[in-house]
Order: structure tokens, then C-alpha cells, then sequence
């Protein structure tokens, strides 16, 4: 096991540099750069920007520069852009709230899809089920940017019970309609793998020989079937869990939540280097970590996986 | 105890003495009962990219910056000139040395006083490279002597041509007469800014609780992406005649959103989205509301190397013009009571006759006739159709009027328009390399005269992506700078462009918005939309 977790992290390194040099080169190779603008800056001013941010360096070094910054003093540099904040600030008032709304949406939506999943399985072509998988079909067929116009319509314009949008620190009427916004979609997909991986397991012959030894349903499920029901879902979950804590465009763009998903699509149409390298790397490392969970709690899970 | 607090339990004494049951405050001047809620919210596109004067570089900013910092000079809600900092001004008889006498009672909001030496370091620090200023230019178009060598770096900012004469004695040297200096005073750009704290914070000096600002309202709090709240400066030297207690602003990216959340109460102000105007206005007659707002929209046609050769002949350029028929775009497209523009300098420019165009006069009967004589004279007709492409930025409001435009061209004159849109930094990499036979602009004035616009259509000037080139146009507007009344020289530019046809002029902006009826002193007649909230007030409903 503590072999398997120190190779797996000696293999993150060199994925991160190779992320990093990657995303400088596909950064510049876009049109256009931090400081274009409509009314074009004349060269002298330019120069001197460029100057101030080291854009007037060779490709190599700014690479080897910006690298050295985030590993020797974990400092990603200033936002070309938000040129009051640097991309640590950014990251510092931004993560906390895609984290918190994040990892609430996670929690329901697992919570709600692993429960319609079981349910859908257990009574299979009942009404139940039929009700259930109508629930997710619906989730998963209505994109957030629907249904978010539709919320701040209902709770705010016509109810007048929810703040339009906000943060507010948090605030828990400041965080439902950003929670079902993230979470919806994700909760129809989880009871959706759950249902199937659910019934496969209530076929297998383990079951059969549970039920033949006249064992309650009730504990059939909970302790004979669920776990392995849940197998396929867990790697699912790992790359899900990053996706939401990291927040969604739409949700960040649309409730003005201040979180750092909108980053993932500003800052490239801003073409704000730093901010771009910043989130890239963020997510990259969240994205190793949890798969790496991921991957013990399997071997938790099941025995038969060996680490 | 609150200033809440403290209104509040005034007006109870006040009750008590006087035997009213009810006392409102009350405004000093129109006598209107104000409401006990003084506060301010409107809606900003995006999070703010910087409020620190020197490096300000967008309308939104601005509007922080002109109420978290006050200026030489402030602007009235016509956009007039009235003392800020200064009490008055006096200008050389060769226009190239201006003297400002500052206020002796204004302060930091720390409590220093202001004196001449903190304009002279803001106005450094705005050249000075190692600031690296986007709008380090600015200064260079004040014509600001040495600016423009100190930010190539070939002198040192303490050469910039300003200096504190004394305390409160400030004397500014320029290198040409320029009659809009005192003007340009009210932006950001030439904003105090206050040495000590800077040297202490570096970059962070903006943020809440560092920063030191000398406007009427003081920063309480930013959160990148959500919202930024002022409240009153009790240092400002005008408090006593300050009324609205905190301006809030709020990132809301979604116009729609902003203004369902308008709607809801949430905000005093928003935008209105494009071809909403009319149903509002129907709606909420006294919310909605569209004023001048001093922008021009236009086609540039590419004349260099790359652009189609049918374009070099004035007559396809003119013909291209006379067909549109720009009612249509303001009354069907955009409905927001745009102006149609045949010209480039938008028509409320402060100072600014409106030139006589000839083919502005004409019925658009007379015009599309003229177009498709023009064309056939030039030789394109059904046989020999003209292809062209028109470049735009990825945006619903840019397509809509290509695409009527692009029905005009084929209907009118059977000229093929292809459409392309580009994200915008691709955008203006494609225009400035000239890789188009028409491109989208929109110029706004970066000051109130009609130069701002007229100076962009010069040979060599960077905005002029078509590469049109006038001998005598630069002539005129080379001179207009020298003359007491340069009015005829721009006439004469403007008719210049209406004879050549370098671009396409489509329509003058206005600003569409709802403002809560409830919000007074709104500057609805200062052009460039710049506003004071403590101009403002909030009256009882």
C-alpha cells in the first residue's frame, strides 16, 4: 500500500510538468495576448508591461521562471488582468466558496442518486422505478444554465424567497439555488449508474444464495449488495467530486458566487496567463489526488484488488 | 453608534420637540423627504479589473474611482467642469501652462491633508515604467511635457512637467496648447494617490483596510467577483453635503439575470439588454430610461493591401454606405433611441456642430438609388457580384446587425457579405493585421470634444485599422489643435470622410437603463455617463 501511494506520487510530478509546459504552449499559441486591446497600446507603453510581468523573456525561461515561483514559493504570480489581486488571491477568496457549495451539491447528490438508484432497482418496472429514473432522466436532460434562470424566476422574482445571487459570505439562502444548479445533473448521473450496477449485483448468485438463506431484504441490500453495487460508482465519483468543488462556470457566472469556476473560462478569453496556469495546475493536482483515493478506497472496498 | 443609528435617533428628538409624530429628514436644496434608507446598488459586468487610479483602465473602474477619489476638477450632472480638489485654475496666454489652486480644507481619508506634491507623485507614478500603466498614454495625450520620454525611458518621472509650487499651488506644463487639459483632469488617470500607503502595501495597498483614498466615499469591502461597497469618507471635505451613505456595486456577468434581480428589488441600477428598451420603457416609464452616451459605431473599410481591390474605388465604399438603411438598425434592431450616424463624432460632443452631410439629407429611396447607380458605374452588377467579408466579435448584438446588413448588401446591390466572428482578443489580432474587407469598431470619446473621435481616422493612428490615408484631413485636424475655434476644421474633416467614405458610420450610442424612480440626482444630462453618488440622493416613496 505505502509502496503503491509513493509511486503513484512520483508519477504526479513529472505529469504536473508536463501539464504546466503544455498549457504555456497551447496558451501562446492562442491568438491575441493579455494586454491586446481595442484601443491598442502604444509600443513604449507596451514594452513596458511586459517588462513589469517578464513577457519580454525567451518561452524557456518564462516556463522555467513561472515554475520555479510555484514550487520553490508556492507564488502563481499576478493576474494580468485583476491586476489588483494576484492569482493566490484570487484562488484564496474564490476555492472556499466552490468548495463549500461544492462539496454540499456533492453530498446531495450522492445522498439523493444513490438512494432513487436503489429504490429503482429494488422495485425494477415498478411505478417506483418508472418514477425514479422519470426523476433523473429529467435532472440529466435539464442543463444548469436552463434551470438556473429558472430558479432565480421562481425563488427570487416570483416567491421573492432567495437572494437573485450573491455569496454573502456563505449564507445558506445565498447557497441553494447555486447547489441545486451544481448538483442536479450529477445526482440524475450517480442514481443512473447506481440502478445498473445495482441490478447487476441483485441478479449475481451471491444474492440468490442471501435470499435462499432467508436473510431479510433490508440487510441483503444494505450489507451484501451495496457495497459492490457501488464499485462502478466510485470511479465515477472521484473526477466528479474535483469537477464540483472546483465549481461550474455557469453556476460562478450566473449567481456571481465569486467562486473560481468562472476562471476556467475568463481567463482564457482574457487571455490571463497566470490566471489559466494557476487554475490548470489546481485542478490537475486536485485531479491526481482523487484518483488516487479513489483508488485505495477501492481497495478497501473490495479485497480482491490488491494495491 | 451608526450614522443609521445617529439619524435615527435625531429624528426622534426631533419628533419629541417638535410634537410631529413623523420627522423626515429633508433635502437641503429641493426640499424632498429623503428616504432613511440611503443607499446605492448597481450592476457591474465583470469583476473589477483594477481600482487603483493609475492603472484603471475601463468605464467601470472609473466609476469607483471618481467616487472613492476626487480629482483636480469633478464634473456636474450636465458634465460641466466645477472645482474638485482645485478651487480654481489659470492657463498661460500660450495655453501650455496650466495653475491649479487646491482646496486648503481637503484630506485624506486617514486625515492627511492634501497638498500639491500628491498630485505631482500620482502623475509620476502613472509615466513612470516600473508602474508599467496601461493608460500611461493618457498622459502622453495630455501632451504633458516629457511623458512621452519618460515612458520610453529615456528620461526619469521626476522630469514629468508638473510640480508643487507650494502646498497648495500646482503648475503643469504641456507641450501644445490643448484646450480639453483641465478636462481630462476628471479621469482616473490624473486621480491623487497617496505616497505613503503605497510604499507600505506595494500592489496591496487597494485592498479593504489599506487603502487611503481622498473621494467622498472610502473602501469597505471588495470580493474579487461578487461585489465592492463604499461608504462615506467623514474626512471628505463636502461631507455635510453627502446623502447617500453606501454605494454598492455587484458583479452580475448575465444582463438578464441583473435585471430580473433589478426587478426583484435587488438593485437601484442595471443595463438594459438589447431590444428590451421599448417594453420597459412601456412597462416602467419612469425607471427606463435611454440617454446619449457619447460612442459611435461603424464599419471600417480595409483600403491597405489586403483588403478586396473593389474597395479602393470610392464608389463601391460610398455605395456600400448609401444602402444602409440605418432606421432599421436603430428602430427594429437595437431599439434602444439610438441616433443613425452618417458621420464619425457623435452628435451630443460637447462644443460639436453637427457637419452638413450631403447623404444624411436624403430620403433612403434616394440613397439606394445612388448606391446601385455607383455600383453599376463601378462596374459590379448581377453579372459580376462583389464578394466581401465582415469581420465582427462573437456577440448577439454584432450578429443581428451583420446579418440585416448582409440582407441589405445582397438585396440592394447583390453583393455577397460572408460573416465571420472571432472570440474577441482573436478579434483584434485578425483587424489589426488587416485580414478583412470590413470590420466592426466602436470608438468612445475618451474625453468631451469632437478630436477624441475625429483624431482616430489619421494616417498612422493606431485605431485606424483601415489604413485610410488623407493628406488633407491630417492637415486640418493637425491644425485644429492650435485654433481657438477649431469647429470649422472638423466640419470640413468630417465631410472629408463623407466624400471618401472610410468607414461606414451605422449609429450613436445611448446608454439604456433602469434606475429605480426612487434614486434623484442621477447625471442623465452628462454624456459620458460619468457619475458621483454624492451627487445622489434616495427620496422617500
Amino acid at each position: 500500500m505505502f509502496n503503491f501511494i509513493a509511486r503513484r506520487l512520483a508519477v504526479a510530478i513529472p505529469t504536473i510538468l508536463i501539464l504546466i509546459v503544455a498549457s504555456f504552449m497551447l496558451m501562446y499559441s492562442a491568438p491575441g495576448g493579455p494586454f491586446t486591446r481595442e484601443r491598442k497600446l502604444p509600443p513604449e507603453v507596451l514594452a513596458n508591461i511586459e517588462a513589469k510581468y517578464g513577457l519580454d523573456k525567451p518561452l524557456p525561461t518564462q516556463i522555467v521562471n513561472y515554475t520555479w515561483g510555484v514550487v520553490a514559493h508556492f507564488d502563481f504570480g499576478p493576474s494580468f488582468k485583476y491586476k489588483d489581486q494576484s492569482v493566490n488571491d484570487l484562488i484564496a477568496s474564490g476555492f472556499p466558496v466552490t468548495l463549500t457549495y461544492g462539496s454540499i451539491g456533492f453530498v446531495l447528490a450522492v445522498l439523493i442518486g444513490v438512494g432513487l438508484g436503489v429504490t429503482a432497482a429494488i422495485a425494477q418496472n415498478s411505478w417506483l422505478d418508472y418514477m425514479a429514473v422519470g426523476i433523473s432522466i429529467g435532472a440529466q436532460v435539464l442543463p444548469n444554465f436552463v434551470l438556473a434562470p429558472i430558479l432565480v424566476l421562481v425563488f427570487t422574482l416570483w416567491l421573492g424567497w432567495l437572494p437573485g445571487g450573491g455569496w454573502n459570505g456563505g449564507a445558506w439562502p445565498n447557497l441553494v439555488m447555486p447547489v441545486i444548479a451544481l448538483a442536479t445533473s450529477y445526482m440524475a448521473s450517480i442514481a443512473r449508474i447506481t440502478r445498473s450496477s445495482m441490478l447487476e449485483v441483485l441478479n449475481a448468485n451471491f444474492i440468490r444464495t442471501a435470499r435462499a438463506k432467508g436473510l431479510p431484504t433490508r440487510r441483503i441490500i444494505l450489507r451484501h449488495a451495496l457495497k459492490p453495487a457501488l464499485l462502478p460508482l466510485l470511479s465515477y465519483l472521484g473526477p466528479v467530486f474535483v469537477a464540483m468543488i472546483t465549481g461550474s462556470v455557469i453556476v460562478d457566472m450566473y449567481f456571481s458566487t465569486g467562486g473560481i469556476g468562472q476562471y476556467f473560462v475568463n481567463s482564457a478569453l482574457n487571455r490571463d496567463y497566470s490566471v489559466i496556469m494557476g487554475i490548470t495546475i489546481l485542478l490537475g493536482v486536485l485531479t491526481i489526488t482523487f484518483n488516487l483515493v479513489v483508488d485505495i478506497l477501492y481497495a478497501w472496498i473490495d479485497p480482491k484488488i490488491r494495491l | 453608534m451608526t450614522i443609521r443609528a445617529a439619524l435615527t435617533a435625531t429624528a426622534a428628538i426631533y419628533a419629541l420637540t417638535t410634537g410631529f409624530a413623523l420627522a423626515e429628514a429633508m433635502h437641503p436644496v429641493t426640499g424632498e423627504k429623503l428616504s432613511e434608507n440611503q443607499t446605492y446598488t448597481y450592476r457591474d459586468l465583470d469583476s473589477l479589473p483594477s481600482i487603483d487610479p493609475q492603472l484603471i483602465e475601463d468605464s467601470a473602474g472609473h466609476d469607483i474611482a471618481r467616487n472613492l477619489f476626487e480629482g483636480l476638477m469633478n464634473q456636474n450632472e450636465k458634465g460641466d467642469l466645477v472645482p474638485g480638489v482645485a478651487e480654481s485654475f489659470t492657463v498661460s496666454p500660450d495655453n501650455k501652462t496650466y495653475t491649479f489652486i487646491l482646496r486648503k480644507d481637503a484630506k485624506w481619508s486617514n486625515g492627511d491633508p492634501i497638498a500639491a506634491g500628491d498630485f505631482v507623485y500620482a502623475w509620476q507614478r502613472a509615466v513612470d515604467p516600473a508602474t508599467a500603466s496601461n493608460y500611461a498614454w493618457y498622459m502622453e495625450l495630455a501632451t504633458m511635457k516629457n511623458a512621452a520620454e519618460i515612458v520610453a525611458g529615456t528620461m526619469t518621472p521626476d522630469q514629468l512637467g508638473v510640480k508643487a509650487v507650494d502646498d497648495y499651488t500646482l503648475e503643469v506644463q504641456l507641450n501644445e496648447p490643448t484646450p480639453f487639459f483641465a478636462e481630462m483632469t476628471t479621469y482616473a488617470t490624473m486621480f491623487p494617490t497617496h505616497k505613503a500607503t503605497i510604499e507600505k502595501f506595494g500592489a496591496d495597498w487597494t485592498k479593504p483596510g489599506n487603502m487611503v483614498s481622498n473621494g467622498a466615499y472610502m473602501l469597505s469591502e471588495m470580493i474579487p467577483a461578487e461585489k465592492l461597497v463604499m461608504v462615506r469618507n467623514p474626512n471628505y471635505w463636502d461631507n455635510a453635503n453627502t446623502i447617500i451613505e453606501q454605494v454598492t456595486s455587484l458583479v452580475i456577468n448575465d444582463e438578464n439575470l441583473a435585471l430580473t434581480r433589478y426587478q426583484a428589488g435587488e438593485l437601484d441600477k442595471t443595463d438594459i439588454p438589447i431590444g428590451q428598451y421599448p417594453d420597459l420603457e412601456a412597462s416602467d416609464p419612469d425607471a427606463a430610461t435611454s440617454v446619449p452616451n457619447l460612442c459611435t459605431y461603424y464599419y471600417t473599410v480595409n483600403l491597405s493591401d489586403s483588403g478586396n481591390p473593389a474597395l479602393k474605388d470610392v464608389r463601391v465604399r460610398k455605395a456600400l454606405s448609401y444602402m444602409l438603411d440605418r432606421d432599421v438598425f436603430v428602430n427594429s434592431v437595437l431599439k434602444g433611441g439610438q441616433y443613425p450616424a452618417y458621420n464619425l463624432t457623435h452628435q451630443y460632443t460637447a462644443g460639436f456642430t453637427m457637419p452638413d452631410i450631403d447623404y444624411a439629407g436624403w430620403t433612403q429611396a434616394e440613397r439606394d438609388a445612388k448606391a446601385v447607380e455607383l455600383m453599376t458605374e463601378a462596374g459590379y452588377g448581377p453579372d459580376k457580384p462583389l464578394d466581401l467579408t465582415l469581420i465582427y466579435n462573437t456577440s448577439d448584438a454584432h450578429k443581428a446587425l451583420a446579418t440585416v446588413v448582409a440582407q441589405m448588401a445582397r438585396q440592394k446591390l447583390g453583393v455577397n457579405v460572408t460573416l465571420a466572428n472571432y472570440e474577441w482578443k482573436t478579434y483584434l489580432e485578425v483587424r489589426s493585421q488587416q485580414q478583412f474587407d470590413l470590420a466592426r469598431y466602436a470608438w468612445c470619446g475618451d474625453y468631451n470634444e469632437a478630436s477624441t473621435f475625429l483624431n482616430i481616422m489619421t494616417t498612422g493612428n493606431e485605431a485606424n485599422d483601415g489604413k485610410w490615408s488623407n493628406a488633407e484631413y491630417d492637415a486640418l485636424m493637425a491644425e485644429a489643435k492650435t485654433l481657438a475655434d477649431p469647429g470649422p476644421n472638423y466640419t470640413k474633416a468630417e465631410q472629408i470622410m463623407a466624400a471618401e467614405m472610410p468607414i461606414l458610420p451605422l449609429y450613436q450610442y445611448t446608454s439604456n437603463f433602469m434606475l429605480d424612480p426612487s434614486i434623484k440626482g442621477y447625471p442623465y444630462d452628462n454624456v459620458q455617463n460619468n457619475w458621483y453618488a454624492k451627487d445622489m440622493y434616495r427620496i422617500a416613496e
